[in-house]
């Protein structure tokens, strides 16, 4: 008769959870692995100590000149004391409440952002907002005295080319799209024609031409400024990359949307405006973000004209002979800013995506 | 009268006769305008200017050109400029791109998050300031040439740029480059003769790894074949900067790099998610009929990853080739600095020399739009 015993349970395997277990599978599992993570801290050891001895142990932090700069890491004094060059670039001093008002009224806005529930409204509040903030910062009426833009200049002028950009490449790009989508053979070929000569040629020689040729097309007397004449090139430039992605999003559209929207008797705008663009606004929103930050990123070539912007002022600053050496400093400290503005932005599209993901589904 | 106007053909037809009607007033306004505008500060028109003498220096050819060449030969030389970088960035770039492609999706986590942190600075920092800090900063801070910094003994960096040796263009360095063409001829004919070979028996041919024999035993071969004589032309101090060898400019190192470590961010993007399109299905069916894994992976699962990753990774070739025009920025003698730069400054004629160098990029780029149209019909899933 065979005898059965019960053996001693045995305990769960101790590694299969737990930080060892994490590390064992996810950090040590095979010897490829090993030698992988190990490498990958070597490079974080070469790279992180050294910066953050560089940026923050060995840096300097307070004082007000050069003879302040005395460690040998870097020297944020500089940064502290241009930041106003940096953020407003030759703005006149006095004047600087008005761009600081902008400001405040852009958190203002936000708020009402949040409070308007309805697009229209958003809409409305905001074209009020860019009026405001035109006003304020270029002056001329009310009183406020006019700057000159060749005054303008840093990060202000950076995202005011920036937001122009943004607002007037929108609904240009619209229309080209509607253009290039429509079925009259003329108007489409216009419009691939525009699009593919856009986006075949570089930022810089759209740039170039509007600065020096397009003087040449308007009459003698008629003169724009440096600072629009970049502006015009920016969003001819851009309105051509927003017409390609929002025909991606017309593309996305059945055939039934039009042909319901023509059953019941709507116009051609009517139907464009009413029942396919807020579709295909929807699909191309996340790639909208997208083309916007590259937008942000590409107003840095205004410099090569001859504006200053943020980047621009970098140079500027470190050529003062009183704060020579300081170069990388600067060009760290926009570093940041670039960054955290183009990341921020490109968050923000991740989760416009999966908003609009779940939508679809 | 008016129900002609509402049918939707006649309206068609008068807002496209319309269109036409403005298009060309505003054509014949602005071109009447710069007409005029031309005539009264006396610049002159046609390409006349192309004959003339440039009469400025440039310091990197690699066409022949002197100072009393002519402004078209300095096209020419722009040109090649730009041909150049855009040739070694797209090399550098695919390469960095691919690794931190699959270094994005490896299973050890420091790896995995590193690529990804990698990718999110890189590809936020706009093009221009990397391409001025590599320059103003991280080259400038290089040391003297008297002090520069030694590689392997005779390799020197310093603030004027990299030198290295040059082996001379004797027998032995020839007949490896053949040795070279050779072996990537004969890798192409071996692939198309494996293929075909798998289709009918389906046998495998290990390819892959009898072409990496190739490339290091034919060049070893021919080394030998050709004498076994290198001959280097090795840089040396003299004066105040290193002569002999082959030398690299600051202004090509700051746009390489800034153009390879920008653009394989989204080469990266464009790997990963051809990698992950591919359904999880097709990885357990191509283990579940017995493939190994790297059977799975070249037979089943890069043929799919490709299809999807290759279209957006040549539209980053194109774009890595115009944001080298931003070499305008730090001198790098490519078409923009050059001609539209230097030569305009020059002769002053903007609208034929903004209008040649457009013309170049719109050129590149209809020929990468031809070169992906015939991928894409070419890579299109063949449904029987």
């Amino acid at each position: 008769m065979a005898v059965y015993e019960q053996k001693a349970v045995k305990k769960a395997p101790s590694n299969s959870k737990g930080v060892i277990h994490w590390l064992k599978s996810n950090l040590f599992s095979t010897p490829l692995n090993v030698a992988m993570t190990l490498l990958g801290l070597a490079i974080l050891f070469w790279i992180i100590p050294p910066f953050v001895q560089w940026a923050y142990t060995d840096a300097n932090f307070s004082g007000e000149t050069r003879s302040d700069c005395t460690g040998d890491g870097a020297c944020w004094v500089f940064v502290k004391m241009k930041l106003d060059l940096f953020m407003y670039g030759f703005y006149p001093q006095e004047e600087l409440w008005r761009l600081k008002s902008v400001l405040g009224l852009f958190v203002v806005q936000l708020f009402a952002f949040k409070f308007f529930k309805s697009i229209k409204h958003k809409f409305i509040s905001f074209s009020i907002y860019l009026i405001i903030a035109f006003i304020l910062i270029n002056g001329g009426i009310f009183g406020l005295e006019i700057v000159p833009t060749d005054k303008w200049g840093g990060l202000m002028l950076t995202i005011v080319v920036a937001v122009v950009g943004i607002v007037f490449s929108f609904p240009i790009g619209i229309i080209v799209a509607f253009g290039r989508a429509s079925n009259l053979p003329i108007i489409r070929s216009v419009c691939v024609t525009y699009i593919e000569f856009i986006r075949g040629v570089p930022l810089i020689t759209i740039l170039f031409m509007s600065s020096v040729i397009l003087p040449l097309f308007f009459p003698e007397g008629i003169t724009f400024d440096k600072l629009l004449r970049a502006l015009i090139g920016i969003t001819l430039f851009q309105a051509a990359y927003v017409a390609e992605i929002i025909r991606g999003g017309l593309q996305s559209i059945s055939t039934g949307q039009y042909e319901a929207a023509d059953a019941i008797g709507l116009s051609y705008w009517q139907k464009m405006l009413l029942v396919i663009l807020p579709q295909a606004l929807k699909v191309a929103i996340p790639n909208l973000v997208g083309a916007f930050i590259s937008l942000f990123q590409d107003t840095t070539l205004v410099l090569i004209i001859g504006l200053f912007d943020l980047l621009a002022m970098v140079r500027i600053t470190a050529a003062d002979s009183t704060w020579l050496g300081m170069e990388t400093e600067g060009y760290v400290f926009v570093t940041i800013v670039f960054w955290a503005f183009c990341y921020g932005m490109s968050r923000y599209s991740n989760k416009l995506e999966k908003q609009f993901n779940t939508n679809l589904k | 009268m008016m129900s002609a106007l509402r049918n939707q053909k006649v309206r068609g037809i008068l807002f496209q006769i319309l269109t036409v009607i403005g298009l060309v007033a505003f054509l014949w306004y602005i071109g009447s305008n710069t007409m005029h505008n031309i005539e009264q500060r006396g610049i002159k028109t046609g390409f006349e200017f192309l004959d003339s003498t440039a009469g400025f220096g440039i310091d990197e050819t690699p066409i022949a050109y002197t100072e009393t060449d002519t402004h078209g030969r300095v096209f020419l030389v722009g040109l090649s400029n730009t041909l150049i970088i855009g040739f070694v960035g797209i090399i550098f770039s695919t390469i960095l791109g691919l690794i931190i492609g699959v270094l994005r999706l490896s299973n050890n986590w420091l790896i995995r998050k590193m690529a990804a942190t990698y990718i999110d600075i890189f590809r936020n920092i706009p093009i221009l300031l990397q391409i001025l800090f590599w320059y103003n900063v991280v080259l400038k801070s290089l040391p003297v040439p008297k002090k520069s910094l030694e590689f392997a003994g005779d390799i020197f960096l310093n603030n004027r740029g990299l030198y290295f040796p040059q082996p001379d263009l004797n027998s032995t360095t020839i007949s490896i480059l053949v040795s070279l063409g050779i072996a990537i001829i004969s890798i192409i004919f071996l692939n198309r003769w494996a293929n075909k070979k798998q289709e009918n028996t389906g046998e495998d041919f290990p390819v892959f790894i009898t072409g990496i024999c190739m490339l290091i035993v034919f060049p070893i071969l021919a080394y030998f074949i050709g004498g076994a004589n290198f001959n280097f032309d090795i840089p040396a101090l003299k004066g105040f900067n290193y002569r002999g060898g082959k030398s690299i400019s600051p202004e090509f190192l700051a746009l390489t790099f800034s153009l390879v470590i920008y653009t394989a961010t989204f080469i990266a993007e464009a790997v990963r998610s051809g990698i992950e399109a591919v359904s999880k299905g097709q990885k357990e069916a191509a283990a579940s009929i017995g493939l190994t894994q790297f059977q799975a992976l070249k037979l089943v699962i890069l043929p799919q990853a490709i299809r999807i990753a290759i279209p957006p990774t040549i539209n980053q070739y194109l774009n890595l080739i115009k944001n080298s025009s931003l070499a305008t920025a730090i001198g790098y003698p490519e078409i923009v600095t050059l001609f539209s730069g230097t030569s305009l400054n020059q002769v002053g004629q903007a609208i034929e020399i903004i209008a040649m160098t457009m013309l170049v990029y719109l050129t590149i780029s209809l020929v990468v739009s031809a070169l992906l149209n015939w991928f894409n019909h070419k890579m299109k899933i063949k449904e029987r």
